[in-house]
């Protein structure tokens, strides 16, 4: 089967999508971009392909009996299940990276009781793993250093003061260890862990509402189909880093440009914002690029500005804009640079204002800055699409809806859940394009 | 001089290619810049501080003077990379972080001893000549270094071409400033009496330079273009933009430069880079704007790694525009000289900046215009977006921004800069694939 990839290296994610002839979208991909776009791009790509299968299984699954109307949860539940079984894994190599790095003249002496420790930790966060892919179990992030080091740092924690050991001691063994495994691109041994996904969910669940062993067919007929990588384009920041030759990378402004026009066809202006870079975006009909403005050497007002609020504040990122939305009113906040939003925050709230009504002025602060590029884009012409990952944040969009309506009257918004996505979309379209125009 | 140092020069001058050319204008500034120098350690050698656009270069020439450029110090030491440090002084002393950092790197560079980019000491200045084009800023610069030198001071005021056009009276009112102010000034600080015909002997080679230089930016019509109308032009106007104008060697200097384009129209060349002669032309560019002098080459290379050529730029027509017919003419000497004054880019109002872009990008088969924004030039920067535009509409061409500084180096990002070239060489290629 032939698979067009377009790989979108951006500064915080790296996001992989998956098209095939017919540019229909088979599956999408992310990781943490690691600074280590190598790595990076292998990962996405491997998850974009994971989840082809689970597209494929769908597929297949929907042709057994009584399984149509279930096969969104079935498919569900086996998803969470391959998840466990791959977090299992990497979570086994980073204990056996820690386990050598437990050595020199730091350990002398402590050696064998860090040995001890870690085998406590390792066991811990093992058996949460069934705690956090449990039914219906909420997880702040679906990276593996995310979940991991969270569960690292509670655990080492309350060992390190039982045990009068330094708990420095053992997050320094663990950061030389996660960067290690993170830049090792997970095993291969695909068929492997579904099949031990679905093991799992057998065990989990004892009636899936279809027949175990048509199911396990399923699964195998799957994973027998080929995918062929039959063109990649790469995109984003870290695209001069990819492994390919120059014509198959497209700059990240021809791909969001075409990723938003795949999405909504009726796009004319585009607004991206990623980690380090803000994007106003003209297409034409054909999702052609006729204009593009984007912010300079300063990246304030990013979806790092964000993240580093989240930081400081000291609760994850997706928490922001339900907070924010909370707001009784919206105060001024000029300032986007990142490096002041910390001391704005804390200002503000040694003045008695709320978190709430904070976060939304900071969400407004970076939205208007976003105005101003749109602005010198050209403006925004019906329809509008916001692509990237700060549209899947409420507030921001909140504060756009009001300042669109301001400036541009009653304007259409498109905004996509797989807006993270638009970049890798373009990419694969273009990749489509490449082989079969 | 340590070995490793020696081998570092040697493979830096390797590096780059020089034509004959290039040699000459490199041994008219030195002999500028020893002029300079000289005359710091001789009080009765004068020296004239005065401006690119709207020099008066051919009637200084009248009184034995030596004219020193403080922009071009500035772009000299930025390609030295020296500005950095002099910016900085600047600030120290009192300048904010966005005056214009031409004003700043000469304040700085002021500060730090006047050493010039030659390595040697620039005289002070006897007589401030400020030609007053449209740049507010100049004014501003020849006032603080007034505040300074504390010396004579003059200012021809050219009327800006607000209306687009030139009138008798415009004409009139600045020939009578140079009767009655500019020519009694030089005479006044040089001791010599002005004489007209020298002036229009000095006319009548620049009118010769101009012609070859005229000739020189026109091949860019060619495909593949011979010559780069920003990069490379920014050096062919050297001469005709600084201290040399209306001189022999002005004219010697172009000769040569213009039987070297001939010779590569001629083998159907394209333009050379600091590496060697430029691939394949792939994109045609018009460009609006001074360029970054800081990180010159590194801008430089994200064109012809990509095989873009700029056919035509406004920068190259700061310190006079000739493509339009305009020459010296020594049969009208000092009207000659006002129109030539009302004819530098910085004296365009934005109608005319518009149609002139518009006239490159027709006659010189552009694929799309690029606007590189200064930070720090708010005369230049002003109206850039809505001229793009408008060409944008009156030629259905792309157009792209960019934003880098003419001489801090704080303000030029590479990787944005090169992500947005990038971005903008796909999008001309997905136009003409969409078309």
């Amino acid at each position: 089967m032939q698979c067009f990839i377009g790989i979108d290296l951006g500064s915080t994610t790296t996001k992989a999508v998956v098209m095939d002839e017919n540019c229909d979208v088979l599956g999408r991909g992310i990781t943490n971009s690691r600074s280590n776009y190598d790595t990076a791009a292998a990962v996405s790509k491997q998850e974009a392909m994971i989840d082809t299968r689970f597209t494929l299984l769908e597929r297949e699954i929907s042709k057994l009996g009584g399984a149509s109307e279930n096969v969104h949860a079935l498919l569900e539940d086996l998803e969470r299940n391959f998840r466990k079984t791959q977090f299992l894994e990497q979570l086994g190599d980073l204990e056996q990276t820690c386990d050598g790095h437990i050595t020199g003249a730091r350990f002398s002496g402590v050696e064998e009781t860090v040995r001890a420790l870690m085998l406590d930790i390792f066991d811990a966060i093992r058996e949460a793993a069934n705690e956090i892919y449990a039914p219906g179990a909420q997880r702040k992030s679906d990276f593996f250093r995310d979940i991991a080091g969270s569960r690292f740092m509670r655990e080492a924690e309350e060992r390190a003061q039982v045990a009068d050991i330094p708990y420095e001691l053992l997050m320094n063994v663990y950061d030389k260890a996660i960067i290690e495994v993170e830049n090792r691109p997970p095993e291969g041994d695909l068929r492997g862990k579904f099949l031990d996904g679905l093991e799992y969910l057998f065990t989990e669940k004892s009636d899936i509402g279809v027949d175990k062993d048509q199911l396990r067919t399923a699964v195998n007929t799957t994973l027998d189909i080929e995918l062929e990588e039959t063109y990649v384009v790469g995109t984003g920041y870290g695209r001069v880093r990819l492994p390919f030759p120059k014509e198959h990378i497209r700059s990240e402004i021809l791909c969001h440009g075409m990723g938003a026009h795949i999405m909504f066809e009726g796009t004319r202006t585009v607004l991206d914002i990623g980690g380090q870079d803000t994007k106003g975006i003209q297409i034409d009909a054909n999702g052609v690029v006729k204009n593009f403005q984007m912010n300079d050497r300063c990246a304030a007002g990013c979806g790092r500005y964000l993240g580093y609020i989240a930081d400081e504040m000291n609760i994850g990122l997706h928490e922001l804009g339900p907070i924010a939305m909370k707001a009784k009113k919206v105060p001024k906040i000029n300032s986007t640079c990142t490096v002041f939003a910390g001391a704005e925050l804390r200002d503000r709230l040694a003045l008695g204002e709320s978190r709430a009504d904070i976060l939304a002025g900071l969400h407004r602060s970076i939205i208007l800055r976003a105005m101003s590029i749109i602005a010198r884009s050209g403006g925004i012409e019906d329809q509008f699409t916001f692509t990237g990952g700060v549209a899947n944040n409420e507030s921001a969009v909140n504060e756009l809806r009001k300042l669109v309506k301001e400036n541009y009257g009653d304007v259409h918004i498109n905004i996509s859940p797989d807006s993270i996505y638009t970049g890798a979309l373009g990419g694969a379209s273009f990749a489509q394009r490449a082989v079969m125009a | 001089m340590s070995d490793s140092k020696k081998k570092a020069q040697v493979d830096l001058s390797k590096d780059v290619q020089k034509d004959q050319s290039q040699i000459l204008q490199k041994e008219m500034i030195r002999g500028n810049f020893d002029k300079l120098a000289r005359a710091d350690q001789n009080p009765d050698d004068k020296v004239v501080y005065t401006f690119v656009p709207g020099n008066l270069n051919e009637l200084v020439h009248c009184f034995d003077v030596v004219g020193n450029y403080p922009e071009v110090n500035a772009l000299q030491s930025a390609m030295q990379k020296k500005t950095g440090a002099y910016v900085m002084e600047a600030e120290r002393s009192g300048q904010d972080e966005d005056v214009c950092t031409y004003v700043k790197a000469d304040l700085g560079m002021m500060r730090r001893g006047n050493i010039g980019p030659s390595g040697q000491k620039v005289a002070e200045p006897d007589l401030l000549l400020l030609s007053y084009t449209g740049c507010f800023t100049f004014m501003k610069w020849f006032e603080l270094l007034r505040h300074e030198y504390k010396c004579e001071t003059t200012m021809l005021h050219v009327p800006y071409q607000g209306d687009g056009e030139i009138t008798k009276h415009m004409r009139d009112y600045v020939v009578k400033q140079l009767k009655e102010e500019t020519i009694p000034a030089l005479e006044r600080v040089s001791g010599v009496k002005f004489d007209i015909d020298r002036l229009r002997e000095n006319l009548r080679e620049s009118a010769k330079a101009e012609e070859d230089l005229v000739k020189v930016l026109e091949t860019a019509k060619l495909r593949p273009s011979p010559i780069d109308s920003y990069f490379g032009a920014i050096y062919y106007v050297g001469p005709m933009f600084s201290a040399f104008r209306g001189t022999p060697e002005a004219t010697a200097y172009y000769k040569t430069l213009w039987a070297e384009v001939e010779d590569r129209v001629k083998r159907g060349l394209g333009p050379v880079t600091p590496e060697g002669e430029m691939g394949e032309e792939r994109y045609r560019l018009v460009v609006e704007g001074p360029p970054n002098y800081t990180s010159m080459r590194d801008f430089w290379k994200m064109f012809y790694d990509e095989g873009a050529v700029v056919v035509a730029s406004t920068y190259t027509k700061v310190g006079g525009n000739y493509e339009f017919g305009f020459r010296h003419d020594p049969d009208n000497p000092l009207e000659t000289l006002a129109d030539y004054c009302f004819n530098c880019y910085t004296n365009y109002n934005l109608p005319q900046r518009t149609d002139m872009l518009e006239h490159y990008m027709d006659e010189y088969q552009a694929d799309g215009l690029l606007i590189n924004s200064i930070k720090s030039c708010n005369s230049f920067s002003a109206g850039q977006l809505l001229m793009m535009r408008e060409i944008e509409k009156r030629t259905g061409k792309p157009a792209a921004f960019v934003e880098t500084d003419l001489v801090d180096p704080r303000y030029f990002s590479a990787s944005n800069v090169k992500n947005r070239l990038e971005s903008y060489f796909q999008m001309i290629d997905q136009k003409r694939q969409a078309a």
